[in-house]
């Protein structure tokens, strides 16, 4: 199974077959599924998991004295194993399973942010961060009046590291910034962005969100000091997502939410909150999903992140080199260091008209404001069409999305 | 080309979202209503000038996609001269027409040239798309006071 000693073939159609999905028709047509910024499609070990757990495994976890109980704690704790090497971290102490990057993102504004922040602190963020990295920070801003400050990004899509340098003053105490843009494609030297924040103390929450299903993350390398992803971006089951935190943060850090299995124990009088990472997984979690992740980790490492990066540069850069070639048609989102997402304007064409007729093809894309209104605002679109790509795409689904993108410039002649 | 596109995208509708009539604020309307769908980022401001019961000029301005566009030039121009009940009455047959089942017959005698818009009931997911002009006329026409939106 261990496909990644085979380095040299990236055999896309063997892969393809692992996803009972990606055999499906829309309109008759084939499915061709570009969204995977979006969310990731998921192969039948995940599939098969949940199957198995709900039919023959499923109890709760922590406090049975019975054997399903038992088992189905283990798995989940071997899960969290899974994602503690997946990240390089520590420990897996460090790993706190939460619904989403939003609940991650969210945590780390709220335990952290409310703590240790007080009015008048600059939190640092970027242009091109997804709402869940903006909202949260303004909720709390309007809580206890902490002030944001925006790094500026260029025609390109890039950060504009000189502005953030001059930006990252004595007032900020807490820098926020995303991994790799949703809405550009931009991979961002978040390793040189925690370096020159850390030279000043101030520590780094990185939104790994579009990241972790396409190049290889190493916590301790990047040296953050809190990571958020979702698992159903990195196929994995919806409704599960992980925040890792270095430890000495998540310790002083107050708990999420209050209930069980976050105690250990509780009087009326007071109460005595659980070690890590239970002080921050209050109530029953998602167990099935967590196991999912683990078995969507082992498979995405049977690959090898390496070789999924490799194999979706080639793709992004054949689908760079197609697109261009649309008469009209112009990417928002040049960076240098890209991840295979293609965000793009059409002529005259509205991105919502382009999804329709791409859907009647069978083509699955994006279309709107990818949850990252300022970028638009900064590129000055209403909404682009965005094409993202997974490691099970193939060069013959982006010669699709061309056709199909002839036949828009047809009917907006 | 696919059949369905081909109807939904007919050449009216394209003219119209090419040249949209009646497009251009109205320094003088005595009703005006904004309509936003936010997920789709359709934004138009609806303009009437009343006599009476007669909607005597409308236009609109803002921007959106072909479908939200257009619905919004050809309301306009099915409109100018018409009565407020008229008015609601056209739409409720639009109404019926866009969210009409697919396969479903509709009256096209009491659409007018609107009937080019009876493709939209096989995109779903477009439908509010060619109501959000007509909702925002209806609170320029009745203010509730609430921002409109179809979505």
């Amino acid at each position: 199974m261990d496909r990644s000693a085979d380095a040299k073939i990236f055999d896309v159609e063997q892969i393809r077959k692992d996803f009972p999905i990606l055999r499906e028709q829309v309109y008759g047509k084939p499915l061709t599924y570009l969204d995977n910024a979006a969310t990731t499609q998921k192969p039948l070990a995940v599939i098969d998991t949940l199957t198995q757990y709900y039919s023959k495994e499923n109890a709760n976890i922590h406090r049975g004295i019975f054997c399903l109980s038992e088992q189905a704690t283990k798995r989940y704790k071997s899960a969290r194993h899974k994602v503690q090497e997946f990240l390089g971290a520590a420990s897996d102490k460090e790993i706190i399973f939460v619904r989403g990057t939003t609940e991650a993102l969210n945590l780390v504004a709220q335990c952290y942010g409310r703590t240790f922040l007080k009015a008048g602190d600059e939190v640092l963020i970027t242009h091109m961060e997804h709402h869940s990295n903006i909202v949260p920070w303004q909720m709390l801003s309007e809580e206890i009046g902490i002030k944001l400050k925006v790094v500026p990004i260029n025609d390109q899509g890039e950060l504009i590291l000189e502005e953030l340098k001059k930006l990252l003053t004595d007032n900020v105490k807490f820098v926020a910034v995303v991994h790799i843009s949703n809405a550009l494609g931009t991979i961002n030297p978040v390793k040189e962005i925690i370096r020159l924040a850390h030279a000043k103390g101030i520590p780094v929450v990185v939104d790994g969100a579009q990241a972790v299903a396409h190049t290889p993350v190493n916590v301790r390398d990047l040296d953050c000091d809190f990571y958020a992803f979702s698992g159903h971006k990195l196929l994995g089951p919806t409704g599960i997502g992980v925040l890792y935190g270095k430890k000495e943060f998540l310790e002083k850090m107050p708990p999420y939410q209050g209930g069980g299995d976050m105690i250990r124990s509780v009087t009326f009088e007071e109460t005595t909150y659980n070690d890590l990472p239970y002080k921050f997984e209050a109530g029953t979690p998602h167990i099935a999903g967590v196991i999912g992740l683990g078995v969507a980790i082992d498979y995405i490492s049977s690959i090898g992140l390496g070789r999924i990066e490799a194999y979706e540069q080639e793709l992004l850069n054949y689908g760079t080199e197609k697109l261009l070639q649309v008469p009209g048609l112009r990417l928002i989102g040049t960076a240098k260091h890209k991840s295979a997402i293609l965000s793009f304007v059409l002529g005259e064409a509205h991105a919502h008209d382009i999804g329709t007729i791409l859907d009647r093809q069978g083509i699955a894309i994006r279309a709107g404001h990818h949850c990252a209104m300022p970028v638009m605002q900064r590129f000055n679109v209403p909404a682009t069409t965005r094409a993202s790509l997974a490691f099970y795409n193939t060069r013959e689904e982006i010669d699709r999305l061309v056709a199909a993108l002839h036949e828009v410039t047809e009917v907006f002649q | 080309m696919n059949e369905d596109i081909r109807e939904l995208y007919q050449q009216m509708i394209m003219d119209h979202n090419k040249n949209p009539r009646n497009f251009h604020a109205m320094a003088d309307a005595d009703r005006t209503a904004e309509g936003y769908n936010p997920l789709c980022g359709d934004h138009f401001k609806v303009y009437v000038k009343m006599e009476g019961e007669i909607i005597k000029d409308i236009s609109f301005d803002g921007s959106g996609c072909a479908i939200s566009k257009s619905s919004a030039s050809m309301m306009t121009a099915a409109l100018k001269g018409k009565t407020r009940a008229e008015a609601k009455a056209l739409f409720e047959e639009v109404h019926k027409m866009l969210s009409r089942g697919i396969g479903e017959p509709f009256d096209a005698a009491k659409v007018g040239k609107l009937a080019t818009f009876c493709g939209v009931c096989e995109f779903p997911s477009r439908v509010k798309c060619a109501t959000l002009p007509w909702h925002t006329l209806l609170e320029g026409l009745d203010p509730t006071g609430k921002q409109v939106t179809t979505e």
